[in-house]
């Protein structure tokens, strides 16, 4: 654990340049960067106006629907055995996960750009669903890359997005997945940067997105925080989160920097096994590098070519991670470890069973590892788990496993 | 001197100016890339830019995307690219080479490690596409000391009170990229082209290189009345991937295009 000092100085990152130690920057073409620096400087006057922060709490409230509970899963504590789970549960959200915290966040700043189009990549969906909706709420025109590995896997998510007047652009490059749906959406917005505004959904990608995309996400921390307190009267003992490039988690973890009691544990997709290659888990099996304007973790060969990755959920199949999670590890705040398929799986049904809710397969890597931790804790420990998402769009993927097509 | 120097020196002493094709190394085929490089040159190349392959090129067009998918399915990575630099400096001891691609595959082996192995086998500069003046005081020191050239970018939507600064930090030529958009994008506006190197030449002496959009011996020559060095990429590499069944062919028919724009230049 770092020291107090240390701690303090994780909360004021970056640095004016997007760093998190080695990790973050701006790698981009040059003919981003001026696009990157008009959005940093835009960003840094909203945050400090109080119409702004109004604006988006008052989203937040009345068309998000927060604050989101804090669930204590009784049953399923009780039948797991260990310290008691509580669930954030971001499931509750509009759109069904936490990924339209940031899609309201970064739509205010499109319209205090003036841009009429906005452009999103997406993986299991839900970002590009949550950018959807804000593009359909402000009358934004709205273009969606997805893999096209990704359409077929979540063919009910890419259906909410065109009833939501979103254009679907499937992408055949590359692996066919979410990194090369956010290559494309980079190649877009290179073309036709003066008139669009690149809504990144994870906090990863050239400075400034990793710093506001946790900002906005930070809602979910800061309520949890207080929530505990007020339920539990004290902070929890761990934390719980999927990270694919890590969103939920950061959103999680930040406000909980500074309490040193508080374990943070991101959980990514162990896919078949890390012994296997075949996963999705930088941090735990990845080494740094340089991709989709960041350092950070990834995924490669010797030779710098990013691998392929493979996870049943579309949501965390993704070769890099975003770089405030590659600091955090690397300072020893926060804990990363993996899931496999097969334990998100039965978490997923073990969740669904036992308390009636269904998780996004995402959430369901930090489920499975939050009660393989829970049997080893005290039974007044108190661990949080982000239950990032609901797992509706994932009932096909689970039915085919189970040999069964609609 | 070094060979960009010398290069663009003696462009200049003669009136004339430079034309750089870019290929992807090792596309189609590892065994296609030096006799093409010297194909080029005696088609009348200046400056051979040799592209990188990576798996995730976020700048380039479908063009140059497929050409790196090509390149890669041989297991071409970046050693295998200094050796072609090596091998054909066996027969050309004097046309620059200047290496385009990203940033991870120069991490992944490190920069000290790099740089000392293309010096040696012959690269005269670098261009990493997703490297920024801001991120690069480490990887430019470090090349300096191998006299490796770090060439970069100016785009359309630079500023005109960030050129100094990105000029400053670069040697051999800077690369002004025509247009918004990714490589073998639309054609490009020269007028605009024009107006913008006004602008550049203000702030720096280094010579200036423009490629995007380019694609005809037209357009080769309406950039070359306006720019030092006019590099053309897309449309070559769209010929190697019309002739990936009869690669032998490659190094005639694709240098054939280069002449021809040569003497459109020259004309």
């Amino acid at each position: 654990m770092p020291t107090k000092a240390e701690l303090a100085a994780l909360m004021q990152l970056p640095d004016d340049r997007g760093h998190f130690g080695p990790y973050g920057g701006c790698f981009v073409s040059e003919t981003l960067i001026g696009a990157l620096q008009d959005l940093d400087r835009t960003y840094e006057e909203m945050r400090k106006d109080p119409a702004f922060q109004a604006e988006f709490d008052a989203d937040l409230a009345h068309y998000v629907g927060r604050p989101s509970p804090l669930y204590f899963a009784e049953r399923l504590s009780r039948e797991n055995g260990g310290a008691r789970i509580y669930l954030k549960r971001e499931d509750l959200n509009h759109t069904g996960a936490h990924k339209v915290n940031n899609t309201i966040g970064q739509a205010l700043l499109a319209k205090k750009m003036g841009k009429p189009r906005v452009i999103a990549e997406t993986g299991a969906g839900q970002h590009g669903v949550a950018s959807a909706t804000v593009a359909a709420r402000l009358g934004l025109e709205c273009q969606v890359y997805m893999g096209i590995e990704d359409v077929r896997r979540q063919s009910l998510n890419v259906y909410r997005m065109k009833l939501l007047g979103a254009k679907v652009i499937a992408v055949e490059s590359g692996t066919r997945t979410l990194k090369d749906a956010m290559n494309e959406a980079m190649r877009d917005w290179v073309t036709n940067v003066d008139s669009t505004y690149y809504i990144i959904g994870t906090a990863a990608g050239p400075h400034p997105y990793p710093k506001l995309v946790r900002d906005f996400q930070s809602i979910i921390g800061r309520e949890a925080r207080q929530q505990c307190l007020d339920q539990v009267g004290r902070l929890p003992d761990a934390l719980v989160a999927c990270v694919g490039g890590g969103s939920n988690a950061i959103g999680l973890f930040h406000p909980f920097i500074e309490d040193e009691g508080v374990r943070m544990v991101g959980v990514e997709a162990g896919g078949y096994g890390l012994e296997t290659g075949q996963h999705a888990a930088p941090l735990s099996a990845g080494r740094p590098g340089v991709l989709h304007g960041n350092r950070t973790y990834l995924m490669e060969d010797d030779a710098g070519q990013i691998i392929g990755t493979h996870s049943v959920s579309a949501g965390l199949d993704y070769p890099g991670v975003g770089p405030e999670h590659s600091w955090l590890k690397d300072c020893g705040r926060a804990e990363y470890v993996a899931a496999t398929d097969e334990e998100a799986l039965a978490a997923f049904r073990t969740l669904t069973r036992v308390e009636g809710i269904m998780p996004a397969l995402e959430s369901s890597h930090a489920v499975a590892h939050a009660l393989k931790m829970a049997r080893e804790m005290d039974k007044d420990d108190v661990i949080v788990v982000n239950l990032s998402g609901r797992g509706d769009k994932d009932i096909h993927t689970v039915a085919s496993i189970d040999g069964i097509e609609f | 001197m070094s060979r960009i120097a010398n290069c663009f020196a003696r462009l200049e002493q003669n009136g004339r100016k430079a034309l750089i094709p870019y290929v992807t190394g090792g596309d189609p085929e590892p065994a296609v890339t030096v006799p093409l490089m010297h194909a080029l040159v005696a088609a009348g190349a200046d400056i051979i830019e040799l592209g990188v392959p990576f798996s995730d090129p976020m700048a380039d067009g479908p063009v140059i995307q497929l050409a790196c998918e090509r390149a890669l399915a041989h297991g071409t990575r970046l050693l295998d690219i200094l050796e072609m630099v090596r091998e054909f400096r066996q027969q050309d001891d004097q046309t620059p080479v200047v290496l385009m691609g990203y940033m991870n595959p120069v991490e992944a082996i490190g920069y000290a490690n790099f740089a000392s192995r293309a010096r040696e086998a012959g690269v005269d500069g670098v261009l990493t596409v997703d490297l920024p003046p801001e991120e690069a005081d480490e990887l430019v020191e470090v090349f300096r000391k191998e006299n490796l050239d770090v060439i970069f970018l100016l785009a359309p939507t630079t500023q005109e009170s960030r050129i100094r600064s990105v000029c400053e930090k670069g040697s051999g030529y800077v690369y002004y990229v025509s247009l918004k958009g990714v490589t073998g994008s639309a054609a490009l506006d020269v007028k605009a082209v024009e107006e913008k190197l006004a602008e550049v030449r203000r702030h720096t002496d280094m010579p200036v290189g423009v490629g995007f959009g380019i694609r005809d011996e037209a357009s080769a020559r309406a950039v070359s009345e306006v720019a030092d060095g006019v590099i053309v990429g897309s449309v070559l590499v769209n010929r190697i991937a019309e002739l990936t069944k009869t690669p032998e062919a490659i190094p005639e028919q694709v240098s054939t295009i280069i002449a021809a724009m040569r003497s459109a230049m020259d004309a």
